[in-house]
């Protein structure tokens, strides 16, 4: 199994009586898109923290490039190559867009530790950081202030950053949240082709994209994956109907 | 050149044409009065590198500008009676040198730094503020109870500690050293808020989660931004002591930490030069409403207070307007 | 060391923690419900202590005097909450820092003009002073005893209060959700008042009753000020319970360290090293104390993680 990126293996999260993950095993292979999908409340978030780091596991254990990165936090899983992008944009709104992806870039291949050269005259940072803004269509604002961005472009800016670190795979928390239905598709379309650069971890409300993009669905109720397949056995999965879209009209 | 650039000028210029005409005026308290602001800038800027570009709340400089303080003290005083500072297992002198007693004062403020930003880190927020303002109290009431160093009384030295070349008697020689190594001090905290570790921290600042997820570690950056910036408001210490001829534990008090966080808010957070306008500004407060009221503290708090509520970039943002995102 | 002089200094550790734990309950209780950090508290205090000191020499009275800075201090503490601390709710802690630090400028300058530099005294009344035989025939106190007796009984009203009174769960209410009771239609920024003048109630309270063994001047709020910093961060933001459990402690802690340690080190070195080497070593034992509780747990006893 040597295609296999990115594994849980039967991993349970208990808040109180609360089963937020109820062994769980999800995997990520070489070159291909996996969605989870949900409806709110089916214990998504506490899933991707655990896989992201930040969050340990009650049981079971969480692989990364076939070692057991159960016990390591997020920044040791970055450093591995985990690369993230979050539901709600975080992002440092002071600075600059290039700035954004120019800590990227120092995070992934420079180091902090410098204390008198200028960060932003690093050719070799700036030429990964301006790089990825174009491959997101962000190169015309790379001087706006982060804060003053739309929030579609801030969706893009979080990807860009995430391009920096040029993961081995990505882990994407609603990446269309909140863009508009142009935005979605040009951001459908790029998935499409960052599939083959690493496989991606898609959660994702907007069912379009999911059932465009993804090779692999799974689907995940009250914190159990309930069912697990392409998008046409998913669509006829009768207790992903009746758990799923019985309760969320598409 | 932006304003806030013109502005810098004009405050760094206007702190050493001051005391230059004072010099020819023969003034030589107005040139103590503008070393005094020098050393106290110095220390603004050393906390600002914590705060402004760490957002670090530390309310507990006061440590660092002490032990800066003592570790002249203790030098100088050892010097003084040709009594070594310890025998075994090896010699050590006492000192009136200052570039020895700079780096002593630098060195041990870093290494407490250490300690204390390691434990105070590991908590953020209001609890940061109140352990931070605990560990300076801890050494203020250390120093008082301690009795070899003159405890509460604290320490005189008779003569004030020397500089190859120049005579720091003169007041107006003290001076260009105080304001050269402002001046320095500047530059470099100029270059670490543009270097990758200033862009790092300033985006720990904003964004924990962001710097984590890029894969790098908070916690570090902090703890090394900490000791920066103790060990420049531990050199400013030094300095102050040099200047007074004198340290006692007022140095550590926690009325000291909350001076050194006024010069930073009345100059403006996170500039360059805030600390030196504010410092400057808190001087001329005392300087001039001293004198008319022995209770000019109720002006200062009130204005202060105003600044606070008010005009939250402090002088020079109100006269340079919002800071531009740089690069 | 004689065991009677131990209970004595139990007796005085648990006293100073009492009254500490009056400045603290308020500073906890504020930040808990409002989310600021009042450095002007200790100003409070100090207001009480000035407002029993004038009663008491005005009227003759202990009680009076003990009314007169709990309505002092109040009247202090919702006249400020008014006037500018309701500005900085929303501020960055920094900015609260600034302001309150800013507030005590103006409180001590202002008492030293009213009041003079010279420190007034308090006197215990005589119905309170002397000294009452305890069992095993210690000697103590009244006054002191009458301290411990009414810090706890405010411990356990104020307790009452949070858990069983309607204005208890408002608070309780407001640590929680804020947006929730403005939507229940709570009068918000009047609780927000109540609950300031309260703790700067207890804090004049503290300050009148501390008032009478020590001397009433400008400045004494600030070092009991840092103390209830300790205990908070000890306790827990937030917590009462936590602010109570660490008065004690912190007040058990300094009072026993300052007694035993300089004892501790005159069993094997020389009585005057032991006593200078003892108590600098304990005055930095509370400071020690609470970065042992930090280093396992950050958020303290009772704090939420």
């Amino acid at each position: 199994m040597t295609d296999l990126v990115l594994e849980t293996k039967g991993i349970s999260k208990s808040f109180g009586a609360l089963k937020a993950s109820n062994n769980i095993s999800l995997d990520l292979r070489v070159g291909e898109i996996h969605a989870l999908i949900g409806p709110n409340g089916a214990g998504k978030s506490t899933l991707i923290k655990q896989i992201a780091g930040g969050l340990t596991p009650d049981s079971g254990s969480v692989h990364f490039l076939g070692e057991d990165v159960t016990t390591l936090d997020r920044v040791a899983r970055a450093r591995k190559g985990l690369g993230r992008t979050f539901q709600i944009s975080s992002l440092a709104m002071d600075f600059t867009v290039l700035q954004n992806v120019v800590l990227g870039a120092q995070g992934a291949k420079g180091s902090p530790w410098h204390f008198f050269r200028n960060a932003m005259k690093d050719k070799r940072l700036l030429d990964i950081a301006w790089n990825a803004l174009e491959r997101v269509g962000l190169q015309d604002q790379a001087k706006v202030r982060t804060a003053d961005l739309s929030h579609g472009q801030r969706r893009q800016l979080e990807v860009a950053v995430a391009l920096t670190l040029s993961p081995k795979a990505f882990l994407m928390d609603e990446p269309m949240a909140g863009m508009g239905a142009a935005g979605s598709a040009q951001l459908t379309t790029f998935l499409e082709n960052l599939r083959t650069e690493a496989p991606i971890l898609l959660v994702e409300h907007d069912m379009d994209a999911v059932f465009a993009l993804a090779d692999r669905i799974s689907v995940l109720v009250y914190g159990e994956i309930i069912a697990s397949g392409t998008a046409d056995e998913i669509r006829r999965d009768p207790q992903v109907q009746k758990a799923y879209l019985g309760e969320e009209s598409l | 050149m932006s304003r806030e650039t013109s502005l810098n000028s004009v405050i760094g210029l206007g702190l050493l044409l001051v005391p230059l005409w004072a010099y020819w005026a023969d003034e030589p308290f107005i040139i103590t009065l503008s070393t005094k602001v020098a050393i106290l800038a110095l220390a603004g800027v050393g906390l600002n590198i914590a705060l402004g570009l760490g957002g670090l709340v530390s309310f507990g400089h006061a440590a660092f500008f002490g032990i800066g303080g003592y570790a002249m003290g203790i030098l100088a005083a050892h010097a003084q009676t040709y009594v070594p500072l310890m025998e075994w297992p090896f010699l050590i002198d006492g000192t009136k040198s200052m570039p020895i007693i700079w780096l002593v004062a630098m060195v041990v403020s870093a290494l407490v730094a250490v300690l204390i930003g390691a434990l105070s880190l590991r908590t953020s927020g209001v609890y940061f503020i109140m352990i931070t303002l605990a560990f300076a109290q801890m050494l203020y009431y250390f120093a008082i109870s301690w009795p070899a160093y003159g405890g509460e009384d604290g320490l005189s030295i008779y003569l004030r500690n020397s500089f190859p070349g120049l005579n720091t008697l003169v007041p107006i020689q003290f001076f260009g050293i105080c304001y050269a190594l402002l001046m320095i001090v500047i530059a470099f905290s100029a270059r670490l808020a543009r270097s990758p570790f200033g862009l790092a921290l300033a985006a720990a600042r904003q964004n924990e989660e962001r710097v984590e997820t890029v894969g790098m570690r908070p916690y570090n950056l902090r703890l090394a931004a900490f000791v920066i910036s103790a060990a420049i408001t531990g050199l400013a210490g030094a300095l102050y002591a040099d200047l007074n001829r004198f340290v006692s534990p007022t140095m550590f008090s926690w009325h000291m930490s909350g001076e050194i966080m006024v010069f930073i808010i009345l100059g403006g957070v996170a500039r360059l030069y805030g600390p030196v306008a504010g410092a400057a500004l808190y001087i001329m407060l005392e300087h001039f409403l001293g004198p008319i009221s022995e209770y000019w503290q109720i002006y200062l708090g009130a204005l202060l207070l105003l600044v606070v509520l008010f005009a939250r970039g402090g002088l020079i943002g109100t006269l340079a307007g919002r800071e531009v995102a740089h690069d | 060391m004689s065991l009677v002089l131990l209970i004595e200094q139990v007796l005085n550790g648990l006293q100073s923690g009492v009254m500490l734990f009056l400045m603290a309950a308020g500073l906890t209780l504020v930040f808990g419900v409002m989310g600021l950090i009042n450095l002007a508290h200790g100003s409070l205090y100090m207001v009480g202590a000035f407002a029993a000191a004038a009663t008491a020499a005005a009227t003759g009275s202990f009680l009076l005097a003990l009314i007169a800075s709990l309505a002092a201090a109040a009247a202090a503490g919702a006249v400020i909450e008014l006037a500018v601390i309701r500005r900085l709710y929303n501020r960055d802690h920094l900015d609260q820092v600034l302001a309150t630090f800013a507030l005590i400028l103006i409180f001590s300058e202002g008492t030293r003009w009213l009041f003079g530099s010279f420190p007034l005294f308090l006197d215990v009344p005589s119905y309170l002073s002397g000294a009452v035989t305890l069992p095993f025939g210690i000697q103590y106190p009244l006054y002191r005893l009458t301290i411990i007796g009414v810090g706890l009984a405010v411990a356990v009203a104020l307790f009452l209060l949070v858990s069983r009174t309607r204005l208890g769960i408002r608070i309780r209410a407001g640590e929680s959700d804020r947006e929730m009771i403005a939507a229940l239609g709570v009068d918000i920024s009047r609780l927000y008042t109540v609950v300031f003048a309260l703790g700067a109630a207890l804090a004049g309270l503290a300050g009148a009753m501390v008032g009478a063994i020590q001397s009433v001047q400008v400045g004494m709020g600030e070092p009991v000020l840092i103390l209830a910093f300790v205990v908070i961060v000890i306790g827990g933001i937030g917590s009462i319970k936590g602010a109570l459990v660490g008065s004690l402690l912190v007040g058990l802690t300094d009072t026993l360290g300052g007694f035993l340690l300089p004892q501790a080190f005159g069993l094997f070195m020389d009585a005057s090293s032991a006593t200078s080497i003892g108590s600098a070593l304990a005055s930095m034992l509370i400071y020690i104390l609470m970065a042992g509780v930090l280093i396992f747990r950050p958020s303290g006893l009772f704090g939420r993680a």
